[in-house]
């Protein structure tokens, strides 16, 4: 069974959201996601500055297999995307939910317009996902 | 649900994740596709190909039909034991397969063939062989092990009997003969030494286990497709397919025009072919830009045209993005490649891309 820290928030494709001090928004793909793809081998992020809309793809995850968008869960404008990643994408197989987030959001007023799930709701979303 | 090898049960035992590959529920990987690949690389890794299909041809004309239904000419074979590569075409000089063909002796060869194309190969076969009176048998009760990697043969050895041992490991390249009871060949997809043994299906699962306690690491096909794209190899439906001819699929080292007189299915579309000059060209590319090369993926090559990645992966040995591509014949050394949107540069080299563990393009200009 895979990880799910009680702490964040998750979307339905995968995605964690971790609500920093500053208020921004930090971004990732679960545990259950990094198993999924395998060994990944290259990891884009977006650019600093970037206006993102929710539900519309902001990265890309790649194994050796295939490549994966990762859907931005909330609107707002990227204040950092994780610089250790072009050079060390296997950081998310390894720690998924630290080193390996992908991306830092100052999100727009009105809060997440995606559907965020709980820790409980992913745990049976990947359930029903047959994890 | 598709088929099953008779290693099923034991590669969900083992862990390994289970998808479709030509109609057959196959492991993909059983822990870490990177790792499976090193150790194939760098020790010895077992892959089951079970799912390929074995077919034994007999009569006393034996030799005759397959000089006519294969692009490659059995002739070469000489010796008992010896293996020869070929693509089987059609009229058009189109590949229906590749497969890998053995002279056993001067009334029995043995092909083999892949697992996506089995039923339209076999159909195809038999009705070719009624004119030469030429028996087709599939060989289903056999399994069929790809033992692979520079300490592969001394580890698979060790399960054959002592005089058997001596004997497999006297064997020369390309070169199969039946060992205690199993057929051992010195050939492989990977790149590296190795051995693929065909064996009764009623030992295969004892045979992996011993292996593996050998230290010899199950392997699955996703470790299978980065080892032989870096080893330069064509994956059929990917690289070629009816819908391509071998000189336009890096195959036309395959293909004996002589001797002249040797009528052959294809041959005729073939000569016209190479009379005007092939097209397209099948070339290797190493991507200088970061990103992973996928098959389908659109080539620009300036002042040329365009052309297409038939095969791409993430090399773990180069530890950088490589792939086949047909490309106009007259492309040179430097091409683009559309990576959602975005042009990267790609440098066009020759294959194999690895070889016995070593790296043999540069990677640097």
């Amino acid at each position: 069974m895979s990880k799910v820290p009680a702490d964040l928030k998750y979307t339905k494709t995968h995605e964690w959201l971790r609500t920093l001090p500053d208020g921004n928004i930090e971004i990732g793909i679960t545990d259950h996601a990094q198993h999924a793809l395998g060994d990944l081998v290259f990891v884009e992020v977006p650019e600093t500055g970037r206006a993102l809309k929710a539900g519309e793809p902001c990265a890309v995850v790649e194994s050796v297999k295939a490549a994966s968008d990762v859907y931005a869960p909330v609107s707002g404008e990227v204040v950092a995307g994780n610089p250790k990643l072009a050079n060390e994408p296997e950081t998310v197989n390894t720690d998924s939910y630290g080193e390996g987030w992908l991306m830092r959001v100052r999100p727009a007023a009105g809060g997440p317009a995606a559907q965020l799930l709980s820790p409980a709701e992913y745990e049976k979303l990947q359930q029903e996902e047959g994890d | 649900m598709g088929r099953q090898t008779p290693l099923f049960e034991l590669h969900r035992e083992l862990g390994a994740r289970i998808v479709d590959f030509g109609g057959w529920d196959m492991p993909v990987q059983y822990s870490s596709q990177i790792g499976e690949h090193h150790a194939v690389r760098r020790a010895a890794g077992v892959f089951d190909v079970s799912h390929m299909c074995v077919i034994d041809l007999k009569g006393v004309r034996v030799r005759a039909f397959l000089r006519a239904l294969l692009a490659n000419d059995v002739d070469k074979l000489v010796r008992p034991g010896k293996a020869l590569y070929s693509c089987m075409l059609n009229e058009a000089g189109g590949v229906l397969d590749d497969l890998i063909v053995y002279y056993l002796t001067d009334s029995w060869f043995r092909v083999v063939v892949n697992a996506g194309t089995r039923d339209k190969d076999l159909a195809w076969i038999r009705k070719s062989a009624r004119e030469f009176d030429v028996g087709v048998l599939e060989r289903t009760e056999l399994a069929m092990l790809a033992i692979q990697g520079p300490e592969a043969r001394t580890k698979a050895a060790k399960l054959l009997s002592r005089v058997g041992a001596a004997t497999a490991l006297e064997l020369d390249t390309f070169v199969g003969r039946e060992i205690d009871g199993w057929f051992v060949a010195r050939t492989g997809y990977t790149g590296e030494d190795g051995f693929e043994v065909m064996l009764p299906a009623s030992d295969a699962e004892r045979v992996w286990r011993e292996l593996n306690a050998l230290g010899v690491a199950s392997c699955g096909l996703g470790a299978r497709d980065t080892l032989r794209l870096e080893a330069g190899m064509n994956l059929y439906g990917n690289d070629m397919d009816e819908n391509t001819h071998p000189f336009e699929s890096g195959l036309s080292w395959t293909v004996a025009m002589e001797p002249r007189e040797r009528r052959f299915v294809g041959r005729e579309a073939l000569e016209k072919i190479k009379a005007q000059g092939s097209e397209r060209k099948l070339v290797g590319l190493l991507l200088e830009d970061r990103g992973v090369l996928r098959s389908h993926q659109q080539v620009a090559v300036p002042g040329v045209g365009t052309g297409e990645i038939t095969s791409g992966t993430f090399s773990p040995t180069l530890e950088r993005s490589i792939a086949f591509a047909r490309v106009p014949a007259g492309t040179g050394q430097q091409v683009q490649v559309d990576i959602r949107g975005k042009l990267l540069n790609a440098r066009v080299v020759k294959p194999p891309f690895v070889r016995f563990g070593q790296a043999l393009v540069p990677l640097q200009k």
